[in-house]
């Protein structure tokens, strides 16, 4: 059987080796950062707006009972209907229960990596129900067969002509090259899905407290017809994403869009304030909002790592990180990518199965440096590593070694004795075959002779 | 002022000439300059791999070690970065050794005001800006102002110098792969530039990039920063 630290490291190697993958991420990613640079221009002082989001998330992760209760009293005062999902097959059961009772045949999705998280889809399909992605991005993944590549770019991995050709091997459609064309194909199929489906279900960008509120920004328009059009809307809301107040929409969509894509604000922002009302024409007749928590409650009683919590899944870490940008989206193995997903998955899945996650970075720091609401997550990834050598996930060989080197680093003899045989090995070339890892790509440094040690004692005290 | 050298164990044993010129330009301002022999390591390695109890050891012995030095000085951002950084959250507190421990270009610039060493280097090169250098420490300009005041000497920005190189200590050996990608990316940018050098606060990024260089026979050369500032 594959552990998942090895599928990890035969996908993260077939990936970094893989040359025109690379050339295609540092392209898009390349857009995406000069979009970002241009779209942090519209804050007046983007280090403060990043400051006032995380001290608006810390409240209300820190008292998120309150505004979890106060969420639902809401929702329910709208005519919505809440539901308390403590794990995806709760998640699950319920939808499936909701589908049944409404005699639901077929479901339109927009975006959204909860319903990832609990693999919503294929317990949809299993009970018979079609379900159809109608994201762009996501359509395009599902009739690919794969997970999101990226958590707001789903296809980031994929050109015009790979898309055209996965249209062309799957759809049937003639060969072409114009994007317009590709999504014109995508939308004449997807708008006959729209009118025909019994149940929207969505994700939700926040959940406002004191209105009871979901927000959902989009581009496509796609999300709007998800929950406006069929009978019943399921949105499912994982418990961090709440925002205090309806006015903290101000500063939380342009942070999401600026950090997300660089758009000052997405081409669609929603507001759902409950099912159809007496004097409305449209909009579905049930509205139903799952709070999922699935593993949150963990990392929110950790006080250290909490304000991971605070994420709003704009993708800014996964492109800011240099891993990301070699392994890819699909290499992880997880359903959020990057940064922070090596922080969160450990503490949402199995921490042992998921503990080398937070090894495969090198620390660099570049992810917290961009995250909006300010997660110290290159911090985190360290705290992740210390509590996988306390719960003792470590080998036994590894903790031997570290034992060993203490015992030399404390000694000054012994560091000058074990200093003077690793130089003498590596001088005469025997060490390097131990040091493989690094010695099959890369040359490791002969040292010379005299380490500073020597030169200080014969040259550098009385000069 | 009496300044303490620290002199990570890797330069110590790998690049002592990183050390050794360091100790030239600190003298060359006439600056006192002492090395307390008995340091080893500053436990970056146990603590970066999740050894918190192995590294709190060394951090209390590091802080024996240099207490009482009025500044602590260290050819390296990244260890320095441990010990200002990380210290206080291993040992619950800051100390006067690990509050008054700096990099060897910010020792120059922001302690003593100094940033021209009266060096000369002719030569075209770029500036990898080493990652706990740039983000724990805040280094964005020191290093580049000390350079820009070497005589002879052509600085050229590389596309992405605040990209990581692929070190990460033990990542370059538990993900090889990764390490290894990353560093290639690295040198290509720093190829485009057209630089004969490229220079760094931290020889432990200059070592990954060196690696790569020597086995792909490219004609660049690495070289610490302390060494450009020492050559005249």
């Amino acid at each position: 059987m594959t552990t998942t630290l090895e599928q990890f490291k035969h996908d993260a190697a077939e990936k970094t080796a893989d040359l025109r993958h690379r050339a295609v991420i540092q392209k898009a990613i390349a857009t995406y950062d000069a979009a970002v640079a241009r779209g942090r221009l519209r804050f007046a002082d983007w280090q403060n707006a990043r400051s006032h989001a995380a001290a608006i998330k810390w409240e209300t992760i820190n008292h998120l009972d309150r505004y979890l209760e106060q969420f639902e009293r809401n929702v329910l005062a709208n005519g919505g209907h809440v539901f308390w999902a403590e794990t995806a097959e709760d998640a699950r059961a319920h939808i499936l229960q909701l589908a049944r009772q409404h005699g639901v045949e077929k479901v339109v999705k927009s975006k959204s990596m909860t319903t990832e998280e609990i693999h919503l889809n294929d317990a949809l399909e299993a009970a018979g129900i079609h379900t159809v992605e109608t994201d762009l991005g996501e359509y395009i993944c599902q009739i690919r067969g794969e997970p999101p590549y990226h958590i707001v770019t789903p296809v980031m991995h994929l050109t015009k002509a790979d898309i055209a050709r996965t249209f062309q091997e799957k759809l049937g459609t003639p060969p072409t090259d114009s994007a317009e064309e590709l999504t014109m194909i995508a939308r004449a199929r997807l708008r006959q899905e729209f009118l025909t489906a019994d149940m929207g279900i969505t994700g939700a960008n926040f959940a406002i407290a004191d209105t009871g509120m979901v927000a959902i920004t989009e581009n496509e328009g796609n999300a709007r017809l998800s929950f406006s059009l069929p009978r019943v809307h399921v949105a499912i809301v994982g418990i961090e994403k709440l925002i205090p107040r309806f006015e903290d929409l101000a500063l939380f969509w342009p942070l999401l869009s600026g950090s997300g894509t660089g758009q000052a604000i997405t081409a669609y922002s929603s507001l759902i304030g409950g099912p159809r009302q007496e004097r409305e024409a449209d909009g579905p007749r049930e509205f139903h909002v799952i709070l999922l928590d699935n593993g949150r409650t963990r990392l929110l009683a950790d006080s250290e790592q909490r304000d991971a919590l605070h994420c709003i899944r704009c993708g800014a870490c996964l492109n800011a990180c240099p891993i990301y940008k070699n392994v890819g989206g699909h290499a992880y193995g997880t359903t959020y990518q990057g940064p922070i997903g090596s922080v969160i998955t450990p503490h949402l899945r199995d921490a042992e199965e998921w503990s080398h996650l937070p090894y495969a970075s090198s620390l660099c720091g570049a992810c917290t440096d961009v995250c909006p609401v300010r997660i110290d997550l290159h911090h985190h990834l360290l705290h992740n590593r210390r509590n996988a050598v306390q719960s003792k996930f470590d080998s036994p060989l590894q903790r031997l070694l570290f034992r060993a080197w203490l015992a030399t680093m404390q000694s000054p003899a012994a560091y000058s004795v074990a200093s003077r045989l690793a130089n003498l090995a590596l001088r005469l070339g025997v060490a390097q075959p131990l040091l493989k890892p690094w010695t099959a790509t890369r040359d490791f440094p002969t040292p010379p002779k005299q380490s500073f040690k020597d030169y200080w004692r014969q040259h550098g005290r009385g000069a | 002022m009496r300044v303490a050298l620290f002199i990570p164990c890797f330069i110590d044993q790998l690049f002592p000439n990183v050390g050794i010129a360091m100790v030239t330009v600190l003298r060359r301002l006439n600056v006192d300059v002492y090395y307390p022999e008995e340091q080893t390591c500053c436990g970056q390695p146990a603590f970066n791999t999740g050894y918190w109890d192995e590294a709190r050891t060394l951090a209390a012995r590091y802080c024996e070690i240099f207490t009482g030095a009025d500044a602590i000085v260290s050819p390296s951002g990244s260890c320095t970065a441990m010990v200002r950084n990380f210290y206080p959250e291993l040992l619950g507190k800051a100390t006067q050794a690990t509050a008054h421990t700096y990099e060897f270009a910010e020792f120059l610039v922001k302690k003593l005001g100094v940033t021209d060493v009266g060096a000369k280097f002719p030569a075209r090169v770029t500036y990898h800006d080493a990652c706990h250098a740039l983000r724990e420490l805040r280094l964005k300009d020191e290093p580049r102002q000390l350079l820009r005041n070497v005589k002879g000497i052509e600085l050229v920005e590389m596309d992405q110098a605040e990209t990581c190189c692929g070190f990460g200590g033990t990542f370059s050996v538990k993900f090889p792969m990764i390490s290894y990608a990353m560093d290639e990316v690295k040198v290509t940018s720093i190829q485009k530039t057209g630089a004969q050098y490229v220079v760094s606060t931290d020889s432990s990024c200059l070592m990954q990039i060196d690696g790569y260089l020597r086995r792909q026979n490219l004609p660049i050369k690495t070289i610490s920063l302390a060494e450009v500032l020492a050559a005249t």
